[in-house]
């Protein structure tokens, strides 16, 4: 078993030009950014945009976005294990190594956005002076954390019984498999109510918010996984069946159908009602005295999104895999606008003293950004370079 | 071609070479990081929490803190840790009708507590409305506003700072303990534990909280070296301040630096524990409101009109 896991290993380094050009890809871009990050550590984030009236940007709006994606895995274990829908059983692997690689990167963006990131240990229970219950962080610290843990387990358990040529006991993972279902469920809760427990920010104390978290990341997050198992089949020996992919497409066209109405719920409810904190959504989508900045990507969100309901709503064309990749595409820039800086920024603006300091990232802010997406590209492919060989028993005949 | 200059997107010209080594240097960079064990203050980095500590240690901390200070602002400070006195919660009273919006609290609050000067750090906003306009959500208000003289004609003015809530959202949000209320009620930061997460300055209702984006940059010789542990020692870069009453000055028997500078009177401080106190007089005698009541974060910094 370990000879099998070490040659799995040796074919992480072994692939043709093509693989060799993207790992080099990622490493200068994660190279760049490290060298930004020691910029940044240097000069403090005074190389970022952010300042006191707009305390938190581009890196936290990533954040909330991967938190979405992280959730792409518990929509392929419902149907796999609860509804033991064959052909997404196959691939809900590539679900979990999805939640993990976005997990780690949330925790990248996290660790980048801190002004002290040495003492970041402070943070822990025991060693340090975690402030549980009262502090949202600290519950997202364990949340986050957790859901890690749990997706790492049940992929490592999964790659083992491949090792051995066995099948999923599911008897001894059940217990896992069902914890994370509400798991997933609270790693977004959790992430939304950490926005929205205060009332200083009249954007995020809106009830609705931790709904549309979901809603929109059991959008994105599936997008996500439509294009990578595409690329997966397209890529290796996989095999994926087209039903698991319609199932998803399926699913999306349920969840954003919510989320756009959940959208249109809380237009209605601040234009309607037409109170002072209605100003944040202004900003958003009309601007505010002047201030214009984000409103053509608000905008084109909306267009993208719809544009995405309506490819997905309809079967015929979710069918269609160029229709379904140009859907699943807009709903990945749609939502990456929406539950980004459409969603961080105007929670800061305007700000609580009535000032508009408009946001946009510097171009340090980018690189150490795309530094981590590249940190995630890189971990994500070297995880299914690792595990298709195991998964397909192709290393195991071998051995044999 | 080795010595062509290429523009590389940190908008620094580069050449190739450096450009690439920058890349090498980042990568290694990032694998070593923290390997440097000749500079790295392991002291620094293992010391605990304020309030975990015992007289002892807090003592052997500042002794510590005050050796760093001095020699790198190269001037002798003197760190105390005066503790709250009994039977005393500090509120804060201040005049609407008098304030001429002339910012003398601003700098006078820069000067006292030690504020990064480059750039420019001030705890105290104040806010210029235009008469008549209506002002509940702030938006109208200026910050910025530079005229010759003040008072100006049209306008008044609402000075800001922290609001020492009884109720402080921000320390509910601390995710480290590293904000709390002090028994005679004020909020404190400690700058040896703050990770510079800033959740504490998205959830603050009243824009009190300051952030060091920079390292902070403070001429020697305007430093002021009577400081207190909680209060206005130096800070470093990456952690957040805020207004602390002059914690240091108020514990001592004196009242903050921008009352005592106010030209007009505007400013009231006192224990509002004490019925005969000037503040529990206005609080008693005065039209007085606070500032955001809806969310019940109950300031004990209380806004009236005398006149």
């Amino acid at each position: 078993m370990i000879t099998v896991l070490f040659k799995a290993l040796g074919r992480t380094i072994i692939g043709d030009v093509r693989y060799y050009t993207w790992l080099a890809f990622l490493l200068v871009v994660i190279g760049l950014g490290a060298n930004t990050y020691m910029q940044q550590l240097d000069k403090g984030l005074i190389i970022t945009a952010m300042r006191d009236q707009v305390s938190w940007g581009f890196y936290i709006s990533n954040f909330t976005f991967l938190v979405g994606v992280a959730a792409a895995a518990v929509l392929l274990v419902i149907p796999a294990y609860l509804y033991h829908f064959k052909p997404i059983k196959e691939i809900v692997l590539f679900g979990e190594m999805l939640a993990v690689t976005a997990i780690i990167m949330c925790i990248l963006f996290i660790m980048v956005d801190m002004g002290q990131p040495m003492r970041v240990w402070h943070l822990l229970p025991l060693v340090g002076s975690m402030n549980f219950p009262s502090s949202l962080l600290a519950w997202d610290v364990i949340a986050l954390n957790g859901y890690l843990v749990i997706n790492f387990v049940l992929v490592m358990y999964a790659l083992c019984r491949s090792v051995q040529g066995k099948e999923y006991r599911l008897s001894l993972v059940l217990p896992l498999i069902l914890l994370s279902i509400p798991w997933a469920v609270s790693i977004h809760t959790v992430t939304a109510f950490l926005y929205n427990g205060f009332p200083s920010r009249p954007f995020w104390n809106a009830s609705i918010l931790a709904p549309r978290f979901l809603a929109s990341a059991f959008c994105s997050g599936p997008a996500i996984m439509i294009i990578l198992l595409q690329v997966i089949r397209k890529v290796s020996k996989v095999e994926i069946d087209n039903k698991a992919i319609a199932k998803i497409a399926e699913l999306i066209a349920y969840t954003m159908g919510i989320n756009l109405f959940l959208l249109g719920a809380e237009i209605f409810k601040e234009f309607y009602s037409g109170s002072i904190h209605k100003a944040p959504l202004e900003y958003l989508y009309f601007g505010l005295h002047g201030k214009t900045m984000l409103v053509p990507w608000m905008r084109t969100a909306l267009v993208l999104n719809l544009v995405a309901f309506i490819i997905f709503l309809i079967p015929k064309a979710r069918e269609n895999f160029f229709a379904l990749n140009l859907g699943a595409v807009l709903i990945i820039i749609g939502v990456y606008i929406e539950k980004g800086m459409g969603l961080i920024i105007p929670g800061f603006i305007p700000d609580s003293l009535g000032e508009i300091y408009e946001y946009w990232p510097t171009a340090q802010e980018g690189i150490i950004t795309a530094a981590i997406w590249a940190t995630g590209a890189l971990i994500y492919t070297l995880m299914v370079k690792f595990s298709v060989p195991i998964y397909t028993r192709e290393l195991l005949s071998e051995d044999k | 071609m080795s010595k062509k200059i290429r523009k590389n997107p940190l908008e620094a010209s580069l050449h190739r070479r450096t450009f690439i080594k920058g890349i090498a240097a980042g990568l290694a960079g990032a694998v070593f990081a923290g390997g440097t064990a000749d500079a790295f203050n392991w002291d620094a980095f293992l010391q605990k929490h304020f309030r975990e500590m015992n007289e002892e240690e807090i003592k052997r901390v500042i002794e510590r803190l005050e050796k760093e200070a001095s020699l790198e602002l190269k001037k002798e400070i003197h760190i105390a840790a005066t503790k709250a006195m009994p039977n005393v919660k500090f509120g804060y009273g201040l005049d609407l009708s008098r304030c001429v919006g002339c910012r003398k609290c601003v700098y006078a609050c820069v000067q006292e507590n030690n504020q990064s000067r480059t750039p420019q750090v001030q705890w105290i906003t104040v806010l210029r409305f235009k008469k008549g306009e209506k002002w509940i959500d702030l938006e109208n208000s200026e910050k910025y506003y530079n005229p010759k003289e003040v008072p100006e004609k049209d306008f008044f003015y609402m000075p800001i700072q922290c609001q020492q809530c009884e109720n402080p959202p921000c320390v509910r949000a601390c995710p480290t303990k590293a904000t709390w209320k002090e028994p005679d009620g004020i909020v404190v930061v400690d700058y040896n534990w703050c990770i510079g997460c800033r959740y504490c300055m998205a959830a603050c209702p009243y824009g009190a909280r300051r952030f060091n984006w920079a390292k902070p940059n403070i001429p020697e010789k305007e430093l002021n070296p009577d400081t207190h542990y909680l209060g206005n020692r130096p800070r470093y870069k990456g952690v957040v301040e805020k207004c602390t009453f002059c914690i240091q000055r108020t514990r001592a028997g004196k009242y903050p630096a921008c009352v005592e500078v106010c030209p007009v009177g505007a400013r009231k401080f006192g224990n509002l524990l004490d019925p005969k106190s000037e503040i529990r007089y206005l609080i008693e005698n005065k039209r007085v409101f606070r500032l955001k009541e809806d969310i019940n974060t109950e300031p004990k910094f209380y806004y009236f009109f005398a006149t």
